[in-house]
């Protein structure tokens, strides 16, 4: 009994690891792509999907975030180095495209499973993308379970 | 004398780069061939241009405060140069600012003119 009781707290350890995302730093990538919403953590995205992405800025999303050449290739080249593996789960839409939105993926479909589609539409929350609304700590890579809040 | 010129050399490096909202004012009315309005720049930042937004969708329509992108909520620092020093001093970000938020508001870039009225209208507000 003594000894479950440590090896379930280091599970418990792990499991909260598990959400949190080391921030890679990197001066231009913050710069250009945080101006508009958070600096998403590259592990969010396979690195097909940040190539496909970063090969459009002029439809971003609806919006036009373009950026001069040099700046592009070397946001690329970090998004790329540091992206998610197997863990973002199918990294294809069904016509075989690479997935542009973090929120398409299935380990976000998972994790927000939860979630009513009104909760995401409370002017408090505004959008999925809006990660900083109940994760509080989400700029410092803190996605854990009790570092949540979610806002009425 | 060498230090002189060194320093001299290195004041005119930088006075190069730096640039004042004042420049701004005047490289675009110059572009224009036409002097600017700010009652003009007021009403176009106001008002739907065409597309989904307007500047003060994101930038508020007292762009001496603090606003927040429209899709994504994430605060905006103040537009207005008299509460914000920082802003149009670097022609790379003012160029790449007006090239994708007039597409965003305006379905297209901005004229030489709407910058300059743009520009007046936010140098008039204190």
């Amino acid at each position: 009994m003594k000894r479950l009781i440590p090896a379930a707290l280091l599970l418990l350890a792990v499991s909260a690891h598990a959400d949190n995302y080391s921030l890679p730093k990197h001066a231009v990538f913050e710069e250009e792509c945080a101006s508009c919403h958070m600096a998403f953590p590259p592990q969010m995205l396979h690195a097909d999907s940040w190539r496909a992405m970063m090969g459009d800025l002029s439809h971003h999303f609806g919006s036009d975030a373009s950026i001069d050449e040099k700046r592009r290739a070397a946001i690329t080249d970090f998004l790329v180095t540091h992206a998610g593996g197997r863990k973002t789960g199918t990294t294809r839409d069904a016509s075989g495209k690479p997935l542009l939105r973090i929120t398409e993926t299935a380990r976000f479909e998972k994790k927000h499973r939860e979630i009513a589609p009104a909760t995401w539409k409370r002017a408090s929350i505004k959008s999925p993308a809006n990660c900083t609304a109940c994760h509080a700590r989400a700029a410092a890579g803190d996605y854990n379970e009790r570092s949540i809040n979610i806002p009425k | 004398m060498r230090k002189l010129f060194i320093i001299a050399a290195l004041l005119a490096a930088t006075g190069a780069q730096a640039e004042t909202p004042r420049d701004f004012l005047t490289r675009f009315e110059k572009e224009a061939g036409a002097a600017a309005s700010a009652e003009r720049g007021a009403r176009f930042f106001n008002t739907k241009q065409g597309g989904e937004w307007s500047c003060a969708s994101c930038h508020t329509d007292k762009p001496t405060q603090a606003g927040r992108h429209a899709k994504t909520d994430k605060p905006i620092a103040a537009l207005a140069p008299a509460a914000n020093a920082e802003r149009f001093t670097d022609a790379a970000k003012v160029d790449k600012w007006f090239r994708r938020n007039c597409n965003d508001t305006v379905n297209r870039l901005c004229s030489a003119q709407e910058k300059a009225d743009v520009m007046a209208w936010l140098l008039t507000i204190k």
